[in-house]
């Protein structure tokens, strides 16, 4: 027993190694910078120790915007993207014929570039002065008012932001509660059907429960994926997330470190060990709630 | 309440290119009476389970009717035929209670039809009480053995209170003990109950020991129905012999001359009654009785003890299996000594088939 853990260890050797200096060592690091104040990279000093660097960013307008920003995609978009993905993967496995092709269809956005798709839906909404883009004038033909969707009001800048993250997420959520629907055991619904259990009753009774592990695990890392969102922002809005006011709390982080007003490793640090704590609490909970609810 | 099958027929359509239309159910007509056990019993592909899926509704017959009682039934989906149907693997529902799963069904229930909470429970615990597990309402099947299991999902299965009851293989997910347990519960709860039930297994001696009548199929077909004992007294043909006994039946190439029947050069047996004709010979491990000039002579290979009696195994020329397997008691074995054993044969335990349709051959009287 003795050696046999001994050798345990050893083979676990690579692994800490590994992850210590790349997970645990940074992580370290940065919580550390975020109690120096002023910290210099290229001299390696600071002026002192404490909770400036907090409250500095904790008051910082653009912290606030990207927070309240992050917070509410995060809110809309992970529930409505689980829903819709639920529902498309239970049309998509109850229908037959062309079952193989959908999948490929709802899975294409996975594969594509994020860029890529932010051009295109850049080109979708954009209102230029010599375009109104594909969706305005969608809009216009059914009677409305033209948006810029890019540059325009907040709530129309938000709405695209998240069709956008919805739109991405998709296809991985929709692969993998296929999947989850298709691996419940079709006894179980010859057995209600002798039962003659109704159609809903059979939803949210036997299928909901059945996969009720996968939901729980795609809501979990759908809010740890969009808290961390930034990319997306990016590919819409550009690089000066701060003055389209669409910054997301890692767009803060990135700008504080390399942006036009960076090389505030401090307030970085600060900003970064807020979202760790944010998305730790976040994911405590849901655990919780999971613990509660998924119970097989 | 009886069951009637009129030519039920189930074929279902060719697969791929290549495939052709496979007939599981063929013409199955059957009158099953009031409250009786039937085991439907065959090899895997026979075709007992497609017919239990037709009885149950889970599948439509391509052809042919079915009645329960006097109601024709043919068309109506599962849960307006008041039938309760037990799985294989149980297909209990992992994530609720005993309880939960039990009154399933009741829950499913339109409102007119639907019992209060109370009653429901009181439902339950009846129907928990018959298949003793009143005490594990509480339990996740999760934390069930398999008897467990089994136990709640024939209280679901009866809670409903169906007209007709349907096992789909019950005992093959038990172990050996618990198969012999289980098989004497299903029998006391079909008595207490008086539901007419059918059961499906491959298992003859579990369709032997509790069934009032048995249905042997095979390619979709039935090749007999009746009750156990009779069955296997008098098959109709080589493969319900074969199917039916443990140890099976001993198959010899025979041929019958002059009113006896001979294996190799030996005249084993009279035959009265049946013409000059290669035949096969088939005897059933009883029929054998050691004597010191019988005519049957094989070679010895291995004496069996198992209590009362001793299995004999032993090779001849003209078998068609492996080894010949006899039992005899074992106060007679004592006497065996040297290579060779010879035997009389008991003609009640020899059967003889025709050697192209394998039907049975009839002799004497029977």
């Amino acid at each position: 027993m003795e050696t046999n853990n001994r050798k345990a260890w050893l083979y676990l050797i690579p692994a800490f190694v590994f992850l210590g200096l790349f997970m645990v060592y940074p992580l370290v690091d940065v919580f550390i910078y975020s109690f120096e104040e002023g910290y210099n990279f290229a001299s390696e000093s600071f002026f002192g120790t404490g909770l400036y660097n907090y409250s500095y960013v904790l008051h910082d307008p653009y912290f606030l915007q990207a927070i309240k920003n992050t917070f509410l995609m995060v809110i809309i978009t992970v529930p409505i993207s689980t829903g819709l993905s639920l529902l498309i993967s239970l049309a998509l496995s109850s229908i037959k014929p062309l079952q193989n092709l959908f999948q490929t269809i709802y899975f294409l956005p996975y594969v594509t570039n994020t860029l890529a798709v932010g051009l295109v839906f850049m080109i979708l909404f954009r209102k230029t002065p010599y375009s109104d883009g594909m969706v305005n004038r969608l809009i216009l033909f059914f009677g409305g008012r033209s948006v810029d969707f890019i540059e325009g009001p907040y709530w129309a800048k938000m709405f695209v932001f998240c069709f956008y993250i919805i739109w991405v997420v998709m296809p991985f959520k929709i692969l993998i509660l296929t999947s989850a629907l298709a691996s419940v055991n079709p006894m179980y619904y010859k057995a209600a059907k002798v039962d003659g259990t109704p159609k809903w009753r059979v939803f949210t009774k036997i299928t909901l429960p059945m996969i009720s592990p996968m939901i729980f695990y795609l809501v979990i890392t759908g809010f740890i994926g969009a808290f961390k969102s930034y990319s997306d922002a990016v590919a819409l809005f550009g690089t000066n997330l701060n003055s389209a006011g669409m910054n997301t709390i890692v767009g803060y982080v990135y700008d504080m470190l390399y942006g036009d007003s960076g090389g505030y490793p401090s307030y970085a640090s600060a900003a970064a060990i807020i979202l760790f704590v944010i998305v730790l609490t976040i994911t405590c909970i849901n655990l919780m709630v999971s613990k509660k609810h998924v119970q097989y | 309440m009886k069951l009637v099958l009129k030519g039920l027929t189930k074929v279902y359509p060719a697969r791929g290119k290549k495939g052709k239309p496979v007939t599981a159910v063929d013409h199955f007509d059957f009158e099953i009476p009031d409250g009786k056990l039937i085991g439907l019993l065959g090899p895997s592909g026979c075709g007992k389970s497609t017919t239990l899926y037709l009885i149950c509704g889970l599948e439509k017959p391509t052809d042919g009717k079915l009645y329960f009682g006097e109601d024709d039934v043919t068309d109506l989906p599962p849960e307006n035929r008041g039938v309760g149907l037990v799985f294989q693997n149980y297909a209990l529902y992992p994530h609720l209670t005993v309880e939960q799963n039990i009154t399933f069904p009741l829950e499913n229930l339109k409102k007119a039809e639907r019992p209060t909470k109370e009653e429901m429970h009181t439902r339950a615990v009846e129907a928990a009480k018959l298949v003793q597990i009143d005490g594990l309402m509480e339990r996740k099947p999760s934390e069930l053995s398999g008897g467990q299991q089994q136990r709640v999902a024939i209280a679901r299965a009866l809670v409903k209170m169906p007209r007709v009851l349907l096992l789909d293989e019950p005992l093959s997910n038990l172990d050996a003990r618990l198969r012999l347990q289980t098989r004497e519960e299903i029998r006391r709860i079909q008595r207490e109950t008086g539901i007419t039930t059918i059961f499906v297994t491959h298992d003859q001696e579990e369709a032997m020991s509790i069934s009032d009548m048995i249905v042997v199929m095979k390619d979709g077909v039935v090749h007999q129905i009746g009750k156990p004992q009779e069955v296997y007294d008098d098959p109709v043909n080589l493969f319900v012999a074969k199917f039916l006994g443990t140890p099976p039946i001993n198959t010899f190439d025979g041929h019958v001359k002059d009113g006896a029947l001979y294996i190799g050069d030996a005249k084993v047996l009279e035959t009265p009654g049946v013409e000059d004709r290669e035949v096969y010979v088939g005897i059933r491990p009883e029929g054998f009785r050691l004597s010191p000039d019988g005519p049957l002579v094989c070679d010895l290979t291995g004496v069996d003890v198992m209590g009362r009696d001793t299995s004999v195994v032993s090779t001849h020329a003209a078998s068609r299996d492996v080894n010949v397997r006899s039992i005899i008691d074992s106060e007679d074995a004592a006497t065996i000594t040297g290579k060779q054993v010879r035997f009389t044969l008991r003609p009640s335990k020899v059967l003889l088939f025709d050697h192209e349709t394998e039907e049975r051959i009839r002799y004497g009287n029977k």
